[in-house]
């Protein structure tokens, strides 16, 4: 296989931790890894990837100070070779770079894939659909160059930081872009803080109506104090709660001790806000993925049963 | 200001049960409920927003077969003036690098100075609009969930990790993908489907657009799908059964011995 790249990205001066997947990643693919770091000022972020990489290239520009997706992208087709094998880990600024890097460089594209072994030229790669019912098998021809963009968690990371690695600098080139950075913006707090709650009454599509959503807030007062009531992503879209109150890799990070997801599918972007406690899932459709990563579940219509849950607790 | 909007006909999602097929290498497609893209109602909405503002039309157009009408049509109900369908047989079995092709073929027929995307569609591959955006070489923000007009470009919000947004000013012509939320998509109701049914929809093949077949279709896929298959569940969850109060009784213990209840 070609030489095989990987994109790291970094936040606040710290190397990503999906650096330490991507390098198992890219070594399954080929044996001549190098990682590509970006940015301004980035000597520390470098030398941390040459911890986890045996080659490193940085690209040192104040027009990289901000990883701002056409810059990079003609960084990135300056220093990689045609024909080269490229590793994202997919996030908001893969889903931004690669697809465009993938025809500058007149190479394959497979995004959030889940699974990938080489074999010869192909990349033997898994990707899910339908909100992760169903999966594909999807043979990658590699031959003229793949981008490929890797869910986070595919690969048990090495983090063993004992590579060695060099540090390479290279020129950034032509870096004048037709989008410029402005700023970013940080969520407004709302007035319910989801990330403190022990117990969290989640709902999703599963809810059905605006009208509805009173029989989760009616089961979380009854189960007390540490109770609030979250949300996925669909309900924060129809405006029916505020986006406060939405978990996933879009929304809030929560810990609760328990979460009842009440009508949620389960999307890989919702269950990656959920980072710990025990998950309760009750949805009506038996096949749903939420099903296959919650400690309890139960088959039922949430409009019927949160009410009757409810009307229990009233009881004790 | 002229934009094009790019929607697709996909799968239902909330109007499906997906089964596998009994070769067991595909999904049962026959009963399929097919509808548009969800995020390309979000597009079209913003579309539509963006000319009431400050004048000019917005055309909606899809790569599909006589079925895709339907779809065109519910977007010109919303309020697009025009619809234009991309069919050919050399297009069948596009890959997102087929479709952003043979899109730039009509990008390029056309004189817009916004193409808009969805996010994403059925697939999850998120790829058409940065692809069509680099094929024209034209700015491309993914993930917008705000719009702001301005002298020749446009200030946009992309959304992302943690809920934060990330500001960008971006010239015009550009081609960006539209997330939910962005705004609420109006209602169409049948009478206004009935009012565009006797608009005509002008029809593209490769020939009109100038698109090299052997660059679509399966002929230009360099990411096959092989097959489809049933992830294993893992350990999955432990399901309680028995009738709703023996339930409810179980999942009260266990709210109990996890701390969920004070």
């Amino acid at each position: 296989m070609a030489q095989v790249f990987a994109y790291l990205v970094h936040n606040d001066g710290v190397l990503d931790d999906s650096a330490m997947e991507l390098v198992v990643a890219a070594k399954a693919v080929g044996d001549d890894v190098t990682a590509i770091v970006t940015g301004s000022g980035i000597d520390a972020v470098a030398d941390a990837a040459a911890q986890i990489f045996p080659k490193v290239i940085k690209v040192d520009d104040a027009a990289l100070a901000y990883p701002n997706a056409e810059v990079v992208r003609k960084a990135l087709v300056t220093i990689i070779p045609k024909g080269s094998v490229v590793l994202f880990a997919n996030n908001t600024f893969a889903m931004d770079c690669a697809p465009g890097l993938s025809i500058k460089m007149d190479a394959a594209y497979v995004s959030d894939i889940i699974g990938l072994e080489a074999d010869g030229t192909t990349l033997k790669t898994i990707r899910q659909e339908f909100g992760g019912e169903v999966n594909t098998h999807v043979d990658v021809d590699a031959a003229d160059g793949a981008v490929v963009t890797l869910r986070p968690g595919t690969f048990a990371p090495d983090e063993s930081k004992a590579a060695g690695g060099s540090v390479e600098a290279a020129a950034a080139g032509d870096m004048s872009a037709k989008r410029t950075f402005i700023e970013i913006v940080e969520p407004e707090a709302g007035d319910v803080d989801i990330t403190k709650a022990d117990l969290l009454v989640s709902i999703g599509r599963g809810i059905e109506e605006e009208d509805n959503i009173e029989i989760a807030h009616e089961l979380a007062k009854a189960m007390g104090a540490g109770a609030e009531v979250s949300c996925s992503r669909p309900i924060v879209d129809a405006k029916w709660l505020e986006p406060s109150r939405q978990v996933g890799t879009s929304g809030c990070t929560v810990k609760p001790k328990v979460y009842m997801a009440c009508g949620i599918s389960g999307s890989f972007q919702h269950m990656g806000g959920i980072k710990g406690g025990f998950v309760i899932a009750i949805n009506k459709n038996e096949n749903a993925p939420i099903f296959q990563v919650a400690n309890v579940g139960i088959v039922a219509d949430i409009l019927e049963f949160i009410p009757e849950l409810t009307e229990a607790l009233g009881d004790l | 200001m002229e934009i094009l909007v790019c929607v697709k006909r996909v799968p239902d999602s909330a109007e499906n049960e997906i089964e596998m097929n009994a070769e067991g290498n595909d999904i049962e497609r026959d009963d399929l409920v097919f509808s548009v893209n969800e995020w390309d109602n979000y597009a079209v909405e913003e579309a539509i927003q963006i000319v009431d503002k400050v004048g000019g039309s917005v055309t909606v157009v899809t790569v599909g077969d006589d079925e895709s009408d339907e779809v065109l049509r519910r977007e010109m109900a919303m309020g697009a003036a025009k619809g234009i369908l991309l069919n050919d047989d050399a297009f069948e079995g596009s890959d997102a690098k087929g479709v952003a092709t043979i899109l730039k073929g009509c990008v390029a027929k056309g004189n817009y100075d916004l193409v808009l995307t969805g996010a994403q569609a059925d697939e999850g591959g998120a790829a058409v609009g940065g692809m069509l955006a680099a094929m024209l070489d034209y700015p491309y923000a993914s993930l917008v969930n705000k719009v702001e007009l301005g002298e020749g470009k446009l200030t946009v919000s992309r959304e992302i990790e943690g809920g934060n947004q990330e500001m960008n000013s971006i010239d015009l012509p550009c081609v960006l993908s539209i997330q939910t939320g962005i705004n609420e998509p109006r209602y169409v109701g049948i009478r206004g489907i009935r009012q565009v049914s006797g608009v005509e929809i002008p029809e593209l093949s490769a020939a009109d657009l100038g698109v090299d077949a052997a660059t679509v279709g399966e002929a230009g896929v360099k990411a096959k799908k092989v097959d489809y298959f049933v992830p294993e569940s893992g350990d999955g969850a432990e399901m309680l059964e028995g009738s709703d109060s023996e339930i409810i009784a179980k999942l009260i213990e266990i709210l109990k011995a996890n701390g969920g209840l004070q």
